[in-house]
């Protein structure tokens, strides 16, 4: 019996995912930093992947929840994008920070909650009604202004400054070549990403909403039985996705300070496949927010690897981006299906050991 | 104590647009018995179950649950009146832990705290002697031991009536047996079980009554030890032994052993175990045994409709292989499968594209067949099957249930088979269809063409039959011709040999 207790379980599908990720990013990384050596043997390099993709991180991480639940966000980058601009048009007539803050909230929520509405209790396609939010979230953007919008409010400004100059870190820094010490420098939109990287994990793993997350994505009608609010639970996780979607705008803002109609552009995308190589599956049940962070700095240290490469062309960019995601996708049917044939092996010797 | 009634449903009426589903039944269940439910498919066992957990609500009669008159609005509403159900599909979450599908969905606080419950779980495992961890992934457990972690959720919640809606189907003999040991454990905690089956002989084996259902109505309650197997089956399929007048004997024609046509020797597939068949030029057969003996999976692997594992096949003397339904159309095999709507018709095609189908898969799609070919192919057909339709154009979909059987019966007639294997074709469809079609079997084998006919009407298959083979649980266990072929005789056969008649 103690025996039993003892006995360590063999990694679920979600930690094996998240496991290939990370193993994934470090050999990755390294790689780089022998072939490339330059900036990849700076710290400030991983810095300035975060510092660029704080949006990105934490619009995957909303997106992962949704996917986890079996369903589909693709209204996210439109939104971060339709945040950014409200927010930027709002600072420019002279707006209040605070309240500004409070715009990007809500502007992600309404999405949101209407999107997860329509998705849960009307029970309409949620690639449909998503799609839908996407237009009108990009439409939306351009009616308010086709040029971009540089935020000249001076207390923004000063935030912006705080944003890109509070987390100096000396002993991680390096020298440049004129011998001056260049420390690496986080943004605080990291901490702000990370945090939410860290709220999601808790509430994935420990809250009773998380654990639905799951139970519903792994099968809708069983969920149903063992009495779970299924409907509650899928409307929720559309609307932490708005939510985040809402902060990504506003970091998105601190980050570049300005609003810009083509901000984000394609950002769902990117979201989707961080969430994948992350180890989330589309078909739902399986998944993880540390996973899909480490997927999106894997998509991050792709694009950085190409700049690195002579191949430094935008469309190189995109086909090593999409050929790594169809090599990720292959690797990780191919490990599921060598365990689940594994699994049916061992069952069949339990068998024979038990009748012999 | 076994006298003490846990739950009683008195009267209960439950009506469909059109159909009464139950009509006045009775179901008393008592402390710490094992109680089968049983009939045939549409006999209202299902609804009745449905109507017991919540899922549909009953449209007249009360229950009462340890002598408090309750209503029960919702499968929720059940579960905090002590009734319990583990379906035959398992209602938990593969990609869940043990420990979590056994009490996700009624946490009382926001947060879970996984230890305690890997704790809790694992003794209730233990006591019940469940094989399995709490900290595992339900999905890496056997289908068995998933069941009993359903079980065992139900145990937890401290439910008084526990319903196993068809519990054993897909489980082996092994599993089987851990299931019916834990069975018993629960029944001598006094637990009060609902199971229901088409398993015979597990009914034997574990229950202490049985309540048959028939045709939405109740037909009695028996102590397991009055009612012999025979008697049972009786029950279930409407006849009592003694009003059974013999039908008449069709003549038994001479087959040679160079006429027969087609020849499996321990034919299985995915489906169905070994078997062994033979059909002669000209001779109409019959499978028979209740729902779930094993009928439709025998000539599904004939067919080659499930995948074939293994056996060997001849037609004709020559040895072939039928892996897919191609493969037996070109041997001249044709199949009208058991589902009309979901295998046969397509619904929004019309009756001369539903007509033409089977013929142009044979032909390949390279070389169509002309639109006047079609169209003489379903006037043809449309005025020999006397289908009624609009036209040879309308929507297939749009027709009656038995002129849709005649279609698809036209779409295997065209194909000129030599071997025609009917499943249920006569099922849901209206009386006088039906006997047209059964004319149109006897005619068929007239000109020589082989026919499997398959029904539940025993009545039906002793029309049309000269030689049934017996199915029960799966095992051919009888094949009855000439003189045998008489209800009471089918209905023995189908009970078990051994139970002869008492009276």
């Amino acid at each position: 019996m103690n025996n039993k207790k003892h006995r360590r379980e063999p990694l679920t599908d979600t930690q094996l995912l998240m496991t290939i990720a990370i193993c994934t990013f470090v050999v990755m990384y390294v790689l780089a930093m022998i072939v490339f050596k330059g900036g990849f043997l700076h710290v400030q390099q991983i810095f300035d992947m975060l510092n660029d993709n704080a949006p990105l991180i934490i619009v995957s991480c909303g997106l992962t929840i949704v996917m986890i639940g079996g369903g589909i966000d693709i209204s996210v980058g439109a939104v971060t994008s339709l945040v950014a601009m409200s927010c930027a048009l709002y600072l420019n007539k002279g707006g209040n920070i605070v309240i500004s803050a409070l715009i990007a909230i809500g502007i992600g929520l309404a999405f949101g909650l209407v999107q997860g509405y329509l998705i849960s209790y009307l029970e309409i396609q949620p690639f449909i009604i998503t799609l839908a939010g996407m237009f009108l979230a990009r439409g939306l953007t351009t009616i308010l202004s086709v040029n971009p919008q540089k935020v000249e409010h001076e207390g923004f400004k000063a935030l912006m400054n705080a944003n890109q100059n509070s987390i100096k870190i000396p002993w991680l820094g390096y020298t440049a070549k004129n011998g001056n010490l260049i420390p690496a420098s986080l943004e605080l939109g990291v901490v702000v990403a990370l945090s939410c990287v860290l709220l999601i994990f808790l509430l994935l793993k420990f809250h009773k909403l998380g654990r639905g997350f799951y139970a519903i994505g792994g099968n809708q009608t069983s969920a149903l039985m063992l009495g779970i609010n299924v409907k509650l639970t899928r409307f929720f996780s559309y609307v932490i996705s708005g939510l985040l979607s809402g902060i990504a705008g506003y970091v998105l803002l601190m980050h570049s300070g300005a609003g810009n109609a083509t901000n984000a552009a394609g950002m769902e995308m990117n979201a989707i496949a961080s969430a994948i190589i992350g180890g989330t599956l589309l078909t739902g049940g399986v998944g993880n927010v540390i996973g899909t962070f480490f997927g999106t700095l894997i998509l991050t240290t792709i694009n950085k690897i190409v700049v690195a490469s002579p191949l430094n062309a935008p469309w190189w960019q995109k086909i090593t981006t999409g050929g790594m995601l169809c090599v990720f996708i292959l690797l990780q049917s191919i490990i599921l299906s060598i365990r689940s044939k594994k699994k049916k092996d061992s069952k069949g010797k339990e068998n024979k050991e038990e009748k012999a | 104590m076994a006298d003490h009634c846990l739950l009683e449903m008195r009267h209960i009426n439950k009506f469909f647009p059109g159909v009464k589903a139950l009509s006045d039944v009775d179901f008393t269940l008592r402390e710490g018995e094992i109680h089968a439910l049983m009939g045939e498919n549409g006999a209202g066992k299902s609804t009745l179950i449905k109507v017991l957990t919540g899922v549909y609500q009953n449209d007249g009669g009360e229950i009462t649950v340890d002598g408090q008159k309750i209503t029960i609005r919702s499968p929720q509403d059940a579960q905090n009146n002590g009734i319990s159900t583990v379906y035959q599909e398992i209602t938990l979450c593969p990609n869940l832990s043990v420990a979590e599908n056994m009490y996700i969905g009624r946490e009382e606080s926001f947060f879970v705290h996984s230890k305690k419950r890997e704790k809790n779980a694992q003794s209730i495992l233990d006591e019940l002697g469940i094989p399995a961890r709490g900290t595992q992934i339900l999905g890496s457990c056997s289908l068995a031991v998933q069941q009993m972690v359903a079980i065992a959720r139900a145990v937890d919640m401290k439910c008084k009536v526990l319903i196993l809606d068809e519990p054993t189907s897909s489980l082996d003999d092994k599993e089987v047996n851990v299931l019916f040991k834990l069975m018993r454990d629960l029944k001598a905690r006094g637990v009060g079980i609902i199971f229901v089956t088409h398993f015979l002989e597990q009914v034997y084996e574990v229950c202490d009554r049985i309540t048959v259902l028939r045709n939405g109505e109740l037909v009695g309650e028996y102590l397991t030890e009055e009612l012999p197997q025979v008697q049972l089956v009786a029950k279930m399929i409407g006849k009592d032994l003694d009003e059974l007048s013999s039908f008449d004997v069709i003549e038994e024609k001479d087959f040679k052993d160079e006429d027969i046509f087609y020849e499996a020797k321990g034919l299985s597939s995915n489906e169905a175990l070994p078997f062994d068949f033979t059909i002669h030029k000209g001779e109409v057969n019959g499978f028979t045994g209740l729902l779930g003996s094993g009928r439709s999976e025998s000539v599904r692997a004939i067919f080659g409709a499930d995948k074939v594992n293994g056996g060997t096949v001849k037609i004709k003397g020559k040895s072939v292989k039928i892996n897919k339904p191609i493969d037996a159309m070109k041997n001249g095999i044709g199949y009208l499968a058991e589902d009309r709507k979901r295998d046969g018709i397509i619904a929004d095609l019309s009756v001369r594209e539903n007509i033409i189908l089977a013929l142009q898969v044979m032909k390949g799609f390279f070389k169509p067949i002309s639109r006047s070919e079609a169209e003489a192919f379903a006037d043809e057909y449309i005025k020999v099957l006397n289908i009624k339709t609009a036209s040879r154009e309308t929507p297939i979909g749009s027709l009656s249930g038995g002129n849709q059987q005649k279609v698809i019966l036209a779409r295997w007639l065209l194909t000129h088979p030599d071997y025609l294997i009917l499943d249920e074709p006569t099922r849901g469809i209206d009386v006088g269809t039906k006997l047209e079609i059964q004319k149109l079997v006897l005619k068929l084998a007239e000109d020589g063409v082989s026919v499997t006919f398959i029904s539940s009407e025993i009545e039906e298959m002793l029309r049309t039959c000269s030689r049934l083979i017996v199915m029960r649980d799966r095992h051919v266990v009888g094949e009855l011709k000439g003189a045998d072929l008489n209800e009471a005789q089918v209905m023995k056969t189908i009970a078990g040999g051994e139970a002869v008649n008492e009276e």
